[in-house]
This record gives C-alpha cells, structure tokens and sequence, in this order.
C-alpha cells in the first residue's frame, strides 16, 4: 500500500455517517448482544469495516488509541492517522483500543476508572472471526431477560470484567460490517 | 440545509458527547462528566436535554418535543423548530410516531417501545446535592455507596410528615447500584422508568450526563413500613374522562373554579379523538 491510500476509505458525509454510525453503536450497547450492520468506512485490513465505522465515529486527537498486535501496521496507522488524528500509544494510556482478543489481553493493562470516576476507563474494540446470536448466556441491564453471544475464547477475562462493575473495560466486538457490544454491566453465564 | 452543520454541533462536540452517552450507558445511573457547550438558548431551557439530542438525531428520525407533558408550550416548540431547522428533522406530536422524544419533567402516558429514545433535560443532576453541597463529598459517597444521607431525609419527611412528602424528582436506585436523579418528572412517573427505551439525561449547567438503558432495575427509595407510592390528584381528566393519567391542575376563574386535565396533551387529544 502506498501512502496515497491512507487518504480514501474515510466517511463520504461525516456528519450524516457518523450519526447514523453513533445510533447503531448506542443501540448496540444499550442492548447487549443486539448485533447491528454499520457502513460508510472502507479501512485497509486487517482493520474490518465496522471497527474502522467505530474509529472514525468515536475517535479524534483526544483519544488515544491502541494498535494491537497485527493491527499495528503501517497502513492501519496511517490511515487512523488522515481520518481520525488519534494519538498512538500503549496500552495503559488508551481511551480506545483495537485488535483480536489474543492482542488485547490481558485486559488489567487497560484503564480500568476509578471509584470516583468509573467512566475513565477504556472502550476495547475487539476483531472477532465469528459473531452470532448463541453461545454464552447474557443478563443484566439492556437485557430483557436473557440473550446469547458468541463471545471470543478464552470467556474468563470477561467474566472477572464484569465482576469488577462499576468499574472496568467496555466492549464493541466487530466483525465484517457487523458489531455487537458487551459493556462491563452484562453479567456472564 | 447548508447553514448549520447537521444538528447545529460541530464533530467534535459530538464525538465527546456521543464518547459520554456510550460511558453513561455502559455505568446505569452514574454521572458522566462532558464539556457542555454554550447553545443559543440560555442555562435552564434545557440545554442539556438539547446537546444530547443533537448527539444521538441522525436525518431519518422523528422528533417530539414535550414540557410537562405538553408539545405546545414555549420551551417545547423552540426546542422543536431549532431541530427542524438546524437537523431538518421531521417531527411529530404523536408519542407512538416518534423516535426520539426530549422532555422536560415527565413521562409520556403512551408506553414506550424499542427503537424510541428518550432525552431528558435535568436542572440538577446530583441526588444529593441538597443534603450536601460539596461535589468532592458527594462523588466519594457514590463511589463508597454511601445513601445512608438519603435514607436520613426520607426517614425525617415521614417524621415531620407522617409520609414521604417528596413528590417530585423522587430519587431511585438503578440496578441495586448508583442512586440517581430521575429529573423533576412526578413520582406517578417513576414505575415508567422500567423502559423498552434508552432513556438519557442531559444536564447543560451542571455539566453531566447519565443513561437507564431498556429493561433496566430502576427502584424508587422507600422503607419496608412506608412503601413507594406512584400518586396523582384524585380525580378523572375534565376533557377525555382518563381515570390513570397524571392529571394538571387549571385554575379557570378568579371565583375557585378549576379542573383538572391530563399533562400529557397527545395522550389526552388521541383519547378524545377515538372518542368523538
């Protein structure tokens, strides 16, 4: 890829994308386990469509963000660069952080908030091979009753994440041009 | 529509308002702090409520705009024609049409379904701020779960009261967590606090943000001897004969008349509709 790729792939009508993009990602995380369709951003790989949606809609020169393992490439960051202006840095000053569940564990590296402050922690945004309605049990707030996930493996990082409620790690996982969304308040199993 | 960026807010405001809502959601009832912007409305006119509209509307939505229940006051038709002219919006007086409804102290009488978002606008966010003044105290009792304060007020009301004479803005405890500010809506309202909606809380003054998302376990406070009760004026409305609407009291003559009419003016128009 040469640099002039960077430059393509970003939103056609920001405003009108990213508030549409907004909308499914709220509605997605107001109700774990929903799954929602986003479009608009055509980033280079591995960075799939929906992760890029979420940077582009979420991110800017005041969030830092976290390239995780093979997501920490030339091309992701200049593209992350042109479109977003968010400053690359390690794990422990992220607000937002991006790779597969292998790169971003473990997630104790992460801000987790404080007592005082629980919402300063960071929004992990999880590549995922596979998103589907079945797999591990869902409750809590946003659920009526109970729903299904499939979650990536290992479960039990997640598990302790929520235990550790109100504080802790919030979570979009993205796959294709879809995501799902697993905030630290869904109780698991 | 090339005058306003969509919405009136530039990007960047959204970002971190949309960044806060997301946090707000992820923590029910905990108080998001955000960099709140002055709008062309002053401190009070619900510019919280406002901002976090302008956050969340994208272009196909529908907006109903209500103060104390009624699409015809002047804080809700202001607020509706700054959004059909700054988002180009289309919007609606009809609960059931809506998909995003900002409100200011109450709860429509229409159950609300999912895919609608309810925006609140909130004078003072914090519970316990009138029981203590100081923000650095009151955010280590959050953080602590310290509400044995709020317990204290209760007790003392039906000390003085022989009841808990709170009727408004009456305070709850969000999944058994945070204890949180539901606005100044009546406490007939608070039982609709259990949503299909996302419902946000949007304080412009005081800088803050909070979220219920749907199906969320919202308790109003009480003691076991002297249980919450969602109570209204005891009577039906005067225009559409509803027995369990939250009714308003209107003084009709300088000689005591006065009736008494449902809050909610779409709820109290369908009714008479269907009627007539």
């Amino acid at each position: 890829m040469t640099g002039l790729d960077a430059l393509s792939g970003g939103f056609a009508t920001p405003a009108l994308d990213s508030a549409r993009a907004f909308r499914a990602a709220m509605e997605a995380l107001a109700r774990p386990g929903t799954i929602r369709e986003v479009a608009g951003a055509a980033p280079p790989g591995p960075l799939s469509p929906a992760a890029g949606v979420l940077i582009l809609t979420l991110c800017d020169p005041s969030t830092p963000l976290h390239l995780a393992g093979g997501w920490d490439v030339p091309a992701v960051r200049d593209w992350v660069a042109f479109h977003a202006g968010a400053p690359l840095v390690a794990a422990e000053r992220a607000a937002f952080a991006v790779g597969d569940w292998a790169a971003l564990r473990p997630l104790g590296r992460f801000a987790q908030g404080t007592p005082d402050y629980p919402d300063r922690s960071a929004t992990l945004i999880v590549e995922v091979p596979r998103l589907a309605a079945d797999g591990a049990r869902l409750t809590g707030p946003g659920i009526r009753g109970e729903t299904w996930l499939s979650l990536p493996a290992p479960v039990e990082p997640l598990v302790a994440n929520a235990a550790r409620f109100p504080l802790g790690v919030d979570l979009f996982l993205t796959h294709g041009h879809r995501l799902a969304a697993l905030p630290r308040s869904t109780r698991i199993g | 529509m090339t005058d306003y960026n969509f919405a009136y807010l530039d990007e960047d405001t959204k970002r971190m308002i949309r960044r806060a809502i997301l946090k707000a959601l992820a923590v029910p009832g905990y108080q998001v702090p955000f960099a709140s912007r002055e709008m062309p409305m002053p401190y009070g006119w619900g510019t919280g409520g406002v901002q976090v509209s302008a956050a969340i509307l994208t272009p196909e939505d529908v907006m109903k705009v209500i103060d104390q229940g009624a699409d015809d006051t002047t804080n809700a038709v202001s607020i509706r024609r700054f959004f059909e002219k700054t988002a180009g919006v289309a919007t609606t007086t009809r609960t059931a049409e809506a998909t995003v409804i900002q409100t200011r102290h109450r709860i429509p009488e229409t159950p609300l379904r999912e895919g609608q978002v309810l925006v609140y606008q909130v004078p003072i966010p914090e519970p316990l701020r009138f029981l203590e003044p100081r923000e650095t105290e009151t955010r280590r009792m959050h953080a602590l779960e310290d509400y044995g304060l709020m317990h204290v007020k209760l007790y003392e009301d039906i000390a003085r009261h022989g009841r808990i004479a709170t009727s408004y803005a009456y305070p709850v405890k969000v999944e058994g967590r945070y204890v949180m500010d539901p606005s100044p809506i009546p406490k007939f309202d608070n039982p609709r606090l259990k949503s299909e909606a996302i419902q946000l809380f949007g304080a412009g003054r005081e800088q803050r943000i909070y979220a219920l998302p749907p199906h969320c376990r919202v308790e109003s406070l009480d003691f076991e001897d002297h249980p919450f009760e969602a109570s209204k004026a005891d009577h039906p409305c005067a225009l559409c004969g509803a027995t369990g609407s939250y009714l308003d009291e209107v003084i009709t003559d300088d000689a005591g008349g006065r009736m008494f009419v449902c809050s909610d003016t779409d709820f109290c128009a369908t009714r008479r509709g269907e009627a007539a």
